[in-house]
């Protein structure tokens, strides 16, 4: 069966059926993500009810997030000209973008890739005395946890990042009493460990597990901000993969609809390119409310 | 709509100017970021700032890339319920955040 209006546009709608679809399903996108983004919203605001609670902010990795911003928008303009080769029948520019297109693509699934690794392998202790150890390479031995500590500096300021993120939501503690301990980053000096803490010779941390609420990495359940975050950014590097499968299809088998009826192909791409794009402009409001604010 | 190949050489052109302009806006939205914005201990201002910015950039996008500045009203139908609807989401969970229920018993 042929499929009506795939080239020419109907009479009654002024558009090809194709571009209807697809936004309709755009604004469907739009509701989905756009239930997560008022999710995040509410958690962001009832965060601002606990007292002592500050939201995490600048815990990511910025250079990573802006590079990938910068990934996403070029190959929002790629996608583009490949659709604007496809109109001018220049079908090895078409290549060349759609091309571009898909290793921008995976670029920015790689690099989040590393931002993900490297949360799932940076740990943090919750202590009893509100304190939260952060560091790498925790395992458990006996009665103790061991924890190579963040490094002083870069280090010492996220334990008090996150300190300031756990402080008074995850623990049971009085939050006046944690508001002044998460000033106190861990490892800013050596005697200042929380009891049951003792540093061994080599430097790495042995806890007394009877003094620690909960240890975890930095994934989804370390804290509310974790949470959102990876719901967020799971969500959407979902679509990124969803979109290269569609790219990628044009890229691939493109040449046999381009022989049969170019303009169709055409057409085609502006549809994948608009889900693309739309990609992109989750993109450019998670950037800034994840990395930045 | 039916593009010449004039027409889309010129459309080239500017999608590059616009792809700049965005670059431009995420280092200003990077570097504000770092620079607070209103009184001390309070972070609406950098919130309200950096939303207007991601807000023109989606605009940009949407305008020019998604070719909205010039597309056939069934589209813009669609899109101006959507933005109702997802208003009306956001603004459901502001207001029920705002909402103290007193306990029931």
């Amino acid at each position: 069966m042929e499929i009506p209006y795939t080239v020419n546009a109907r009479q009654d709608t002024g558009l090809w059926n194709a571009k209807i679809g697809i936004w309709l399903f755009l604004a469907s996108e739009v509701m989905l993500f756009g239930g997560l983004f008022s999710s995040y919203i509410f958690l962001r605001l009832g965060s601002g009810q606990v007292p002592g609670y500050v939201w995490p902010m600048h815990v990511l990795n910025v250079p990573m997030g802006a590079f990938n911003t910068l990934v996403l928008i070029g190959s929002s303009v790629t996608v583009i000209l490949s659709w604007a080769a496809l109109k001018l029948r220049e079908w090895r520019m078409f290549k060349i973008w759609m091309g571009l297109t898909l290793l921008c693509a995976l670029t920015f699934l790689v690099v989040k890739g590393f931002e993900y690794s490297a949360k799932f392998t940076h740990y943090g202790v919750f202590m009893r005395s509100g304190e939260i150890l952060t560091g790498h390479h925790l395992h458990e031995v006996g009665e103790h946890y061991t924890l190579v500590p963040d490094a002083e500096g870069h280090g010492a300021r996220g334990a008090a990042a996150s300190a300031k993120g756990g402080a008074g939501h995850e623990t049971q503690g009085t939050p006046g009493t944690q508001g002044t301990e998460a000033s106190h980053p861990a490892g800013e000096s050596q005697g200042a460990f929380p009891a049951g803490v003792t540093k061994l010779p080599d430097g790495t941390l042995q806890i007394e597990k009877a003094k620690v609420i909960r240890a975890s990495n930095h994934g989804p359940r370390y804290n509310t901000f974790y949470a959102i975050y990876f719901t967020l950014t799971g969500l959407h590097a979902l679509h990124v993969i969803g979109g290269m499968v569609v790219l990628g299809y044009y890229f691939f088998r493109g040449h046999v609809l381009y022989k049969v009826n170019p303009e169709h192909l055409a057409n085609r791409v502006e549809i994948g390119g608009l889900f693309w794009h739309f990609v992109d402009l989750v993109w450019i409001f998670l950037f800034p409310l994840l990395y930045l604010l | 709509m039916a593009h010449g190949p004039e027409e889309i050489r010129k459309h080239v052109r500017f999608y590059i100017g616009i792809f700049a302009a965005l670059l431009v806006l995420t280092a200003i939205t990077v570097g504000l970021s770092y620079i607070h914005i209103g009184p001390e201990g309070d972070n609406r201002g950098n919130m309200v700032v950096g939303m207007l910015i991601a807000a023109f950039k989606a605009g940009l996008v949407g305008a020019f890339f998604m070719h909205l500045s010039s597309e056939r009203p069934l589209i813009y139908r669609i899109l101006i319920f959507t933005f109702i609807f997802v208003i009306g989401l956001f603004l459901l969970f502001v207001a029920s955040f705002h909402d103290n229920i007193p306990p029931l018993f």
